[in-house]
């Protein structure tokens, strides 16, 4: 770009430096902000991603098809028009049946990692207290490589139930609700009559209260016991080392057999899209600060234009072309675009810091959280990039009307 | 003598619901090395004929040459580059650009044409202030500057270029007397010991009288 026009045009802006500052001041905030704004968005986002893969199985198996099973006639005549009617579904015992050898096969897929769990609803009662639970059977060796329990125990360990088969281990809200104490006995009654006594062996915190209430875990072959369903499970817990391909390791899982392997992409799908577009309102606010801005850029450089008619008439007079009046006007946009990003994006990454150290208490989380902020250099990119495409703009139309300002108007209008 | 800019039957309209005549029927020559006032009344359409001879107004009808080039038929932009190489103004008004330095708005036009390096370009437009008297005045912003040096800047702005045609509109109208004998001066000395053409529109007699000829207009006429 020609430097004399830069220089016209940055004169034009010192000689206006209240106006300049303030209409620099709302790209400064609107970069900020966007800033700001994005990086929570992007920092809750992954957050929330990286909870979800962390503490849900990234595929879950359970005992249930997608689809109904075909029936012998439709296998054995698949091109004829069948009507099979008055099926009844074997009385059978629910569970994954053949659960080992699908785990065999689970187990020789590279980078996944299973485990059984058998989990069934029961009643803990203790000095006169009754409670509902989801037990869980797990197989305490493996659960360690499945799940991201073991991290979240404050008092005993998973693996005492290897040592211990009837030792269960219960979340801290139903310890406190029940008044229980790790090394006391616990009544467990399942729904098929039956109640064994185990041992309170450890205590775990996930920070979630339902969690930790409802949930409790003993051994496999103990819930397979009490709730009468020896050598079922109900779920196969599955971890990948690369959690995002989760969705097609379960589509070729459960083609291969037939139970319903649910990923954890599709069991958030409702959450992912709620977050598409908790994102899009988010950014289209803090767009709107930027196009706020942008209005403010437009009403000084209208004005500019209108105070330098004068000048804009003897520049043309002396032999500056439309295009180079035009361009004066643009480049002021283009310069306080420029300054606003050179100041608004360092103000945004201070903010970031500033947020990144708060923390508070929310309702039905009994830990403090801090604000989690993720941030990366596209934000940074489109950040600026939209706020010189927003300045730049803003200064088109008034640089356009400048542009044809016909000299003899004005200097016809006299002295 | 060399013709610098010739009008062939020129006039300018203005259209509307009643259109208004502002120049009407003129022809003129104007030659190297001559200082011509154009007078006449008030609203009698001198300016609009110094526009029009100065490519910043087209004429409705008619054709003005400058030099060889026939510049009725000539885009924007076109019209710019033959006002930036071959014309200079001088306003009633300085119309100095007052964010700029009495240096940097003689400046400008040199800058706009490119035609010199910046180092030369700065000499050049401190030797046209000193030819001026306004050696000192270099630095100084317009606001710093008195009427009678901020015009003696434009008139250094006019000549940035070295143009052969200076067209000035009332260089004097602003200025008391002396400076206006000043400005008088120079832009007779421009024509006589520069060669170059002077046109100046002029209410003030006594300044037309130092002209090579008059051109009196009335009603958008020369009479």
């Amino acid at each position: 770009m020609n430097p004399l026009l830069i220089s016209i045009a940055v004169k034009h802006l010192l000689a206006r430096k209240r106006q300049s500052i303030v209409s620099l001041f709302g790209i400064v905030l609107g970069v900020a902000f966007f800033l700001t704004i994005s990086s929570l968005m992007l920092g809750s986002e992954n957050d929330f991603i990286h909870r979800l893969v962390d503490n849900t199985p990234h595929i879950n198996i359970t005992d249930e098809y997608r689809n109904p099973r075909q029936q012998p006639a439709e296998t054995m005549f698949p091109t004829a028009a069948l009507d099979v009617r008055s099926v009844k579904p074997e009385t059978e015992t629910r569970g994954i049946r053949g659960y080992i050898q699908i785990l065999d096969y689970l187990r020789a897929i590279d980078g996944l990692k299973a485990s059984p769990v058998l989990a069934g609803q029961a009643l803990v009662s203790f000095a006169g207290k009754d409670v509902g639970i989801s037990l869980n059977g797990v197989v305490p060796e493996e659960l360690n490589t499945v799940s991201t329990l073991h991290s979240y125990m404050t008092i005993g360990s998973i693996d005492d139930l290897i040592a211990n088969p009837d030792g269960i281990i219960i979340g801290s809200e139903l310890a406190r609700v029940m008044s229980l104490r790790v090394g006391e006995n616990l009544n467990v009654a399942a729904t098929t009559g039956q109640i064994h006594t185990f041992k309170i062996l450890g205590v775990f915190h996930t920070g979630r209260a339902s969690y930790d209430e409802t949930q409790a875990f003993v051994a496999l072959k103990r819930v397979q016991a009490l709730l009468d369903r020896p050598n079922r499970i109900n779920t196969i817990i599955v971890k990948l080392n690369d959690a995002y391909q989760a969705r097609a390791v379960a589509s070729e899982i459960e083609s291969h057999i037939g139970y319903k392997a649910v990923s954890w992409q599709e069991a958030s799908e409702d959450i992912m899209s709620t977050l598409m577009i908790r994102n899009i309102i988010m950014y289209s606010v803090v767009s709107a600060v930027l196009v706020v801005a942008a209005f403010g850029i437009y009403n000084i450089i209208s004005t500019v234009v209108m105070e330098k008619q004068r000048d804009i008439a003897i520049l043309k007079s002396m032999g500056f072309h439309a295009s180079d009046i035009e361009w004066i006007f643009v480049t002021q946009g283009c310069v306080l675009g420029v300054a606003g990003c050179a100041v608004g994006l360092p103000l945004g990454m201070a903010m970031m810091t500033a947020f990144m150290g708060l923390s508070f208490r929310v309702p039905g989380n009994s830990d403090p959280i801090s604000i989690p902020m993720d941030w990366s250099w596209y934000q940074f990119a489109i950040a600026g990039m939209f706020a010189f495409t927003a300045a730049t703009l803003a200064a088109l139309l008034p640089a356009r009307k400048a542009a044809h300002v016909q000299p003899v108007d004005i200097l016809r209008g006299g002295s | 003598m060399d013709t610098l800019l010739r009008a062939e039957s020129i006039s300018r309209r203005l259209p509307g619901d009643i259109p208004v005549t502002l120049v009407e029927d003129v022809s003129l020559e104007v030659h190297a090395g001559e200082f011509l006032a154009i007078t006449g009344p008030s609203g009698s359409g001198k300016s609009s004929l110094l526009y029009l001879l100065g490519l910043l107004d087209q004429p409705s009808t008619g054709h003005i040459w400058l030099n060889s080039t026939e510049t009725t038929r000539c885009a924007e932009d076109r019209l710019a580059d033959l006002r930036l190489t071959h014309l200079g103004f001088v306003f009633q008004s300085h119309f100095l650009l007052p964010e700029f330095t009495a240096s940097e708005n003689v400046m400008l036009p040199m800058q706009r044409l490119g035609k010199l390096g910046q180092a030369q370009i700065e000499a050049r437009a401190r030797d046209l202030l000193t030819d001026l008297g306004l050696h000192d005045q270099v630095r100084k912003l317009p606001k710093q500057m008195s009427g009678g040096q901020s015009q003696r800047v434009a008139i250094a702005r006019a000549l940035a270029n070295d143009p052969h045609i200076i067209l000035a509109d009332e260089p004097t109208g602003n200025l008391d007397t002396k400076s206006s004998g000043v400005v008088q001066d120079i832009l007779r000395g421009l024509a006589r010991q520069q060669g170059r053409a002077v046109i100046a529109v002029t209410h003030d007699h006594a300044f037309a009288e130092k002209a090579d000829r008059i051109v009196t207009i009335v009603d958008g006429k020369i009479r």
